[in-house]
C-alpha cells in the first residue's frame, strides 16, 4: 500500500479539557484519502471526544485543525459538513417512519420552489446505493422500520457519501450486527476508501480493524500511543497498545505511559 | 489486508442498471396484483392507516340507517352532519400536527373558544368588519401557539402539563373576555353563514366538478412524470380507481345536497359553506405534509427527534410551528362552532370539543406516539365522531349513553393505534 503524501484531515497537538479533566493530551490524528484509519482505544481513552472534536460538536482548546493541508476553524457540525466531513453514529440516526430516500436526504432535501424534488432524490439515492453495490434492499421506497440492522447501517453509510463527502467517520458501525451483516458493512467501508474517501473507523473488534484498515491509531488515556501501518502490527500488539499504551518499539515512552496510568 | 471485494471498487452505475439492482423498483410498472400484495403486507405489518376508520364509518352508517330509517339517511340530516363534523375536522387537522410530533394539545378547544370570543367581541363592541376580527383572532391563536411551543421546546415542560395549565388559564381568559354570565351574539352574515348558509346550487356544482377535474389531472400528471422518470409509482389502474371513488363520493354528495331538503316553505338547498372551507384546509395541509421540507421534518421529528437533530433540523422551531398550526386551526374551528350556535358563551370550546377532536385524529389513523398520520385522517375520523354524535342523537338516547359510547370508540381507536404500533415494531426484522 503506497502512502499518500498528504493527509486529507490532520489534527496537530490537540488538547481538550472538560473542566478540570483533561481528556485529550497533544493528540495528533491523520486521515489519508483512500485509506481506512482505525481509531482504537479502551473505554474512556477519548475516542468519542476526539471524533466529536473533528465533527465540530466540541471545540478544541488548543491545537491545529488542518483540512487538505490548510488550517481551518471548525466551530460547529455545519462547518464540518461544509468541509465534507460526515459521521455515521453508533446508535443509528435514522427515522423509522420515513423511507430510505427520505432518510438519506433528511435535512438537506433538494427543492424546486417550495416543493420537494422527489424525482431527483429518488434517482440520486438509488444511484448512490447502487454505486456502493448495495443489493440487499428491495426498494428505495421501503420504510426504514422494515430494514435489518445491517441494512440500516448501510443506509446510514450511504447517506454519508451522498454529499460528495471527503471524510467519513464511523463510530462502531458493526457493534450491533451479526456475522453476515458485519461482512456487508465492512465491505462497504472498504469500498468507501477505494473510492478515494478518507475513512476513520472506530472499533473495538480486532478482527474488523485488522481486516479493513490501512493504518491504526491507538489512543491511550487521552494520548495518541501509536499511529502505524496496519501491516506492521499484530492483533496482540494492537491490544497491548490499547491496554498499556506501548508495545515493543511502538507506543508512548515508558515514562509517559506509566505516569498516565 | 483488503477484502476480496477490492475488484468491485466503486464506479458510476447508470440509472438503468441502478434500478435493476432493487427488485422492488423493477423497471416495469407494478401490476395491480402486486400492488395489492404489497398493500396486504403493509396491513399485516400493522400499517393499517385509515382503513379501520373507513370500515367503521361504513358500519356506523349501516347501523344508523337500520336503527333510524326515517331520519338518519335524509338529505336534511346529511347537511346537518357535515356542519356538525366541520368544526371537529378542522380542530382535529390542527391537533394532528401536534400529535405527529408525539405531543398533545389539551388546550386547543379552549383556544378556539377564546379566538371566537375575541372575534365576536371585536365585531360587537368595536364594530370591526368580520375579516379584520377573524385576522385578530387568528393572531391571538398564533401567539398562544408560540407560547405553548416555547414552553415545550425551550423550557422543556411536557406538552401534557403545559397545555393542561393553559387549558385552565384560557378558560379564565374566555370568562374575562365575555364577562360574567353573558353570551356574545354573532350577527355578521358572513360568519353566521359559514355554518348556517349554503352555496348556490350551480356554484356548488361548478366548484365540485372543477375540484374533481383538477384532482384527476394532477394525479395523472404526477403518474405520467414518475413513469417517464422511471420512479416507484402505483399502477395506473389504482390511481384511476382512486379518482373514480373520490369523484363518485363528491358528486353523489353534491347531488344529494343540491336537493331541496327543507320541510317547510323556505327552500333549503346547496352545499353548506363549511364543506369547501374544510376542503381547502385539507388540501393546504396535505400539500404541506407531503410536498414541503417542513412537512417532511415534522414527520422526522415525530419519528426520531435525535436523528432529526443530527440531520440539522431545528427541532425546537418545528415544535413551535406545529403548536402554532394547532392553535390557529383551533381558532378557525372555534369560529365555525360559534357560527353554528350564532353566539359565543363561556363554555365554548370546553366540554367534549377537544376530546372529540383528538378522538377524530386518532380514529382516522393518526398515531398518539408521533410520526404517523395525515390531514385526511382528521376528516375521516371527524366524520366517524359526527356520525356517532348525530346518529345517537336521532335515536333519542339519553346523554349518558352518548358519552359512554364516544369514550369507548376513542379507547378502541387508541387500542388499534397501540397494537398496530407493536405489530410494526415486531415486523421490522
Amino acid at each position: 500500500m503506497t502512502q499518500p503524501t498528504e493527509p486529507i484531515l490532520q489534527l496537530r497537538g490537540v488538547n481538550k479539557s472538560f473542566g478540570a479533566v483533561q481528556v485529550l493530551h497533544d493528540v495528533d490524528l491523520k486521515i489519508y484519502p483512500g485509506q481506512v484509519t482505525a481509531l482504537v482505544g479502551d473505554n474512556g481513552a477519548g475516542k468519542s471526544t476526539l471524533v466529536k472534536c473533528v465533527a465540530g460538536i466540541y471545540g478544541i482548546d488548543t491545537g491545529e485543525y488542518l483540512f487538505e493541508g490548510k488550517p481551518v476553524s471548525v466551530s460547529g457540525p455545519r462547518d464540518a459538513a461544509a468541509l465534507g466531513i460526515e459521521i455515521v453514529y453508533q446508535d443509528l440516526a435514522l427515522c423509522d417512519n420515513l423511507d430510505i430516500v427520505q432518510n438519506m436526504f433528511l435535512g438537506r432535501e433538494p427543492k424546486s420552489g417550495v416543493v420537494l424534488d422527489e424525482a431527483q432524490m429518488e434517482i440520486k439515492a438509488r444511484d448512490t446505493l447502487a454505486s456502493l453495490s448495495v443489493r440487499t434492499v428491495t426498494s428505495v421506497r421501503q420504510l426504514v422500520a422494515s430494514l435489518s440492522g445491517g441494512q440500516r447501517q448501510t443506509v446510514a453509510i450511504a447517506k454519508s457519501v451522498l454529499w460528495n463527502s471527503k471524510v467519513v467517520m464511523l463510530d462502531e458501525p458493526t457493534a450491533a450486527l451479526g456475522v453476515a451483516q458485519t461482512r456487508q458493512v465492512l465491505d462497504l467501508v472498504r469500498r468507501l476508501a477505494d473510492n478515494g474517501l478518507g475513512v476513520l473507523l472506530i472499533s473495538h473488534n480486532m478482527n474488523d480493524v485488522k481486516e479493513v484498515s490501512d493504518r491504526i491509531s491507538a489512543l491511550y488515556l487521552g494520548r495518541m500511543a501509536a499511529d502505524v501501518p496496519a501491516a506492521d502490527v499484530t492483533s496482540r500488539e494492537i491490544i497491548e497498545l490499547i491496554t498499556t499504551g506501548r508495545s515493543g518499539d511502538h507506543g508512548l515512552p515508558l515514562a509517559v505511559s506509566q505516569e498516565s496510568a | 489486508m483488503t477484502t476480496p471485494d477490492m475488484s468491485k471498487a466503486v464506479k458510476h452505475v447508470s440509472d438503468e442498471n441502478a434500478r435493476g439492482m432493487f427488485s422492488g423498483d423493477a423497471a416495469g410498472p407494478v401490476s395491480v396484483g402486486e400492488y395489492f400484495n404489497q398493500y396486504r403486507n403493509k396491513l399485516r405489518a400493522g400499517d393499517v392507516g385509515s382503513l379501520p376508520a373507513l370500515l367503521g364509518l361504513l358500519l356506523l352508517i349501516i347501523i344508523f340507517t337500520i336503527a333510524a330509517p326515517s331520519t338518519f339517511l335524509t338529505t336534511f340530516n346529511l347537511a346537518n352532519l357535515l356542519t356538525q363534523a366541520g368544526a371537529i375536522c378542522i380542530l382535529a387537522m390542527g391537533i394532528g400536527f401536534v400529535l405527529l410530533l408525539g405531543h398533545i394539545d389539551l388546550s386547543a378547544g379552549v383556544i378556539g373558544g377564546v379566538g371566537a370570543a375575541v372575534m365576536a367581541m371585536l365585531m360587537l363592541k368595536q364594530g370591526l368588519p368580520w375579516y379584520l376580527a377573524v385576522l385578530v383572532a387568528l393572531l391571538v391563536g398564533v401567539a398562544m401557539g408560540i407560547f405553548t411551543g416555547v414552553m415545550v421546546s425551550a423550557v422543556g415542560i411536557p406538552s401534557f402539563v403545559v397545555t393542561l395549565a393553559t387549558f385552565l388559564a384560557y378558560q379564565g381568559v374566555l370568562l374575562w373576555i365575555i364577562g360574567t354570565g353573558g353570551t356574545v351574539p354573532i350577527n355578521d352574515p358572513v360568519i353566521f353563514g359559514l355554518s348556517n348558509g349554503n352555496m348556490p346550487v350551480l356554484f356548488g356544482w361548478v366548484v365540485v366538478i372543477v375540484s374533481v377535474a383538477l384532482y384527476a389531472a394532477l394525479n395523472l400528471l404526477v403518474y405520467q412524470r414518475r413513469r417517464s422518470a422511471n420512479l416507484v409509482t402505483a399502477p395506473l389502474a389504482i390511481i384511476v380507481l382512486r379518482i373514480v371513488v373520490i369523484a363518485v363520493v363528491l358528486l353523489g354528495a353534491t347531488f344529494l345536497l343540491s336537493q331541496n331538503r327543507s320541510k317547510g316553505v323556505i327552500v333549503l338547498e346547496g352545499i353548506p359553506w363549511i364543506a369547501p372551507l374544510v376542503g381547502v384546509l385539507l388540501v393546504i395541509w396535505t400539500f404541506v405534509q407531503n410536498r414541503t421540507a417542513f412537512g417532511r421534518h415534522v414527520y422526522a421529528v415525530g419519528g426520531n427527534a435525535e436523528a432529526a437533530r443530527r440531520a440539522g433540523i431545528r427541532v425546537g422551531y418545528i415544535t413551535i410551528a406545529c403548536f402554532v398550526i394547532s392553535s390557529a386551526m383551533a381558532v378557525i374551528s372555534g369560529i365555525a362552532a360559534a357560527s353554528r350556535l350564532s353566539s359565543v358563551d363561556p363554555s365554548s370550546g370546553a366540554g367534549n370539543t377537544l376530546l372529540y377532536a383528538v378522538a377524530a385524529a386518532v380514529i382516522g389513523g393518526t398515531s398518539l406516539f408521533g410520526g404517523k398520520g395525515k390531514a385526511r385522517d382528521a376528516i375521516i375520523g371527524g366524520l366517524v365522531i359526527a356520525v356517532i354524535d348525530n346518529g345517537l342523537g336521532l335515536l333519542g338516547l339519553q346523554a349518558y349513553i352518548k358519552f359512554i359510547i364516544t369514550g369507548i370508540v376513542l379507547l378502541l381507536a387508541a387500542s388499534v393505534d397501540a397494537l398496530s404500533r407493536r405489530r410494526r415494531a415486531s415486523a421490522g426484522r
